[in-house]
């Protein structure tokens, strides 16, 4: 048990728990391939989001971006908006997220509980229109401040800096982390960190394959690749689709009891792909995934009951992780 | 000898509106050689004129990405699976109105400064 002076010291220094069910059993005599999770679901508002969200704004402040009273502007429809919403309350900043109008009842209740003002760009045009509706605000107000977490690199520190330890620190004998793969803050910074400390150390990544409707909508030219993201960090890159995520992420709470999103089950599916592999290959593996938050705000797409095929149903067109 | 190549929807114009085509080659290179001599123009919107994969493409081999497999050398056997998708990391609500923002600034500002 441990006591802080508030709810920002708080962050991070969440628990490595072992998935004595989930591991693959090995054969007599070979050596021990094991699944670690690492519970970010017990950050303040229940992802790992926190981390990024307190190191770019504590980052902001030191460079005298952020004074006291100033007003952040975020484009997101996840778990960094509700984040920065905690994190802006406690630190005396007003936050402005613009988001999709077609994202979870849960997200938009959460953001608007913590105090955060929502501007919503029409689901209808998908991100151009959010592209459109972003510049135009910016346009409006040039004085809010945009922490941008796709290049921000306190982002990516905040793991390097908290994350890379505490795994370490638990599990000195890792051989893989796998993570998802989004702003690619968590992967670069755990990633570095854990190369560093680390002989032969595998840094995989799992990224959300969505349903066509979000692909759809953009032509190669204007693909994304966020400016923190540097493929040398990384191992392998696995793209994990719908139906394999839901079944993880089922299996995850069925078998370990762990309750979680369905970039978590992404995640894990990587996780369980490098693990049998490594049991095949006869080599030992201590293998850490990161639980990214927990299952409660995605209860309402019905996911979590039902056949694969609904469920997988529920989630098309949606940006699940 | 096949694989099977699934398609996304920005590329349909080549494959006739065909979600997934099948083709063959030991290699991605040699596969998608194969596919362009049946859907002409395909592979000159995946590779660049260098000889590499484009930036904002990515292919996954079995749910991998080829990149960290030898990109456009890494090796196919019969019955694997091929996905093209545009590069859109997770959040793409998010990075698509960040990263407008942040250029809108940084435009603003260099016009500031002239």
């Amino acid at each position: 048990m441990a006591r802080y002076d508030s709810l920002l010291d708080a962050c991070g220094g969440t628990p490595l728990v072992g998935l004595p069910r989930l591991s693959p059993t090995v054969p007599d005599g070979a050596p021990p391939v094991r699944l670690w999770a690492k519970l970010e679901d017990r950050n303040p508002t229940g992802s790992i989001k926190d981390r990024a969200a307190l190191f770019m704004v504590r980052a902001a402040e030191e460079a005298g971006r952020l004074r006291p009273g100033d007003t952040i502007l975020e484009p997101t429809s996840g778990n960094t908006g509700i984040s920065l919403a905690m994190v802006a309350k406690l630190r005396g900043y007003r936050l402005v997220c613009v988001m999709p109008e077609n994202v979870s009842t849960e997200r938009v209740q959460l953001l608007r509980m913590y105090g955060a003002e929502i501007i919503f760009s029409p689901a209808a045009g998908g991100s151009n229109q959010a592209v459109a509706t972003a510049k135009q605000i910016s346009a409006e107000h040039p004085d809010w401040v945009m922490l941008y977490q796709y290049g921000n690199e306190a982002n990516a520190r905040a793991h390097y800096e908290t994350t890379g330890p505490e795994l370490l620190h638990d599990l000195p004998t890792i051989t893989h982390f796998v993570a998802g793969l989004g702003t690619t803050g968590t992967l670069m910074g755990t990633g570095r960190y854990l190369r560093e400390k680390v002989d032969g150390i595998q840094v995989v990544a799992a990224e959300p394959r969505y349903g066509e409707l979000v692909y759809g909508l953009r032509n190669i030219d204007e693909g994304y690749v966020p400016e923190l993201y540097d493929a040398t960090v990384l191992s392998r890159r696995f793209s994990v689709g719908t139906r394999d995520a839901v079944l993880r992420t089922r299996q995850l709470v069925e078998v370990e009891g762990i309750f979680a999103g369905f970039s978590t089950g992404a995640i894990l599916h990587a996780a369980l792909a490098v693990a049998h592999e490594a049991v095949r290959d006869g080599r030992r593996a201590d293998v850490a995934f990161v639980v990214c938050d927990g299952g409660w705000k995605y209860l309402s797409t019905g996911a979590y009951g039902g056949t694969l095929a609904d469920a997988e149903d529920a989630l098309e067109g949606q940006l699940w992780a | 000898m096949a694989i099977e190549v699934r398609i996304p929807t920005i590329l349909r114009s080549h494959t006739g509106g065909a979600k997934v085509v099948e083709g063959a080659g030991d290699t991605l290179g040699d596969l998608l050689t194969d596919l362009d001599s049946r859907h002409a123009g395909l592979k000159a919107r995946l590779v660049t004129e260098a000889g590499a994969l484009h930036r904002f493409v990515n292919v996954y081999v079995n749910d991998e990405d080829v990149r960290f497999l030898g990109a456009l050398d890494a090796k196919l056997n019969d019955g694997d699976s091929v996905t093209i998708l545009p590069a859109v990391a997770g959040g793409a609500f998010g990075f698509a109105a960040a990263a407008a923002i942040a250029s809108h600034a940084v435009s603003r500002r260099a016009a500031d400064a002239r």
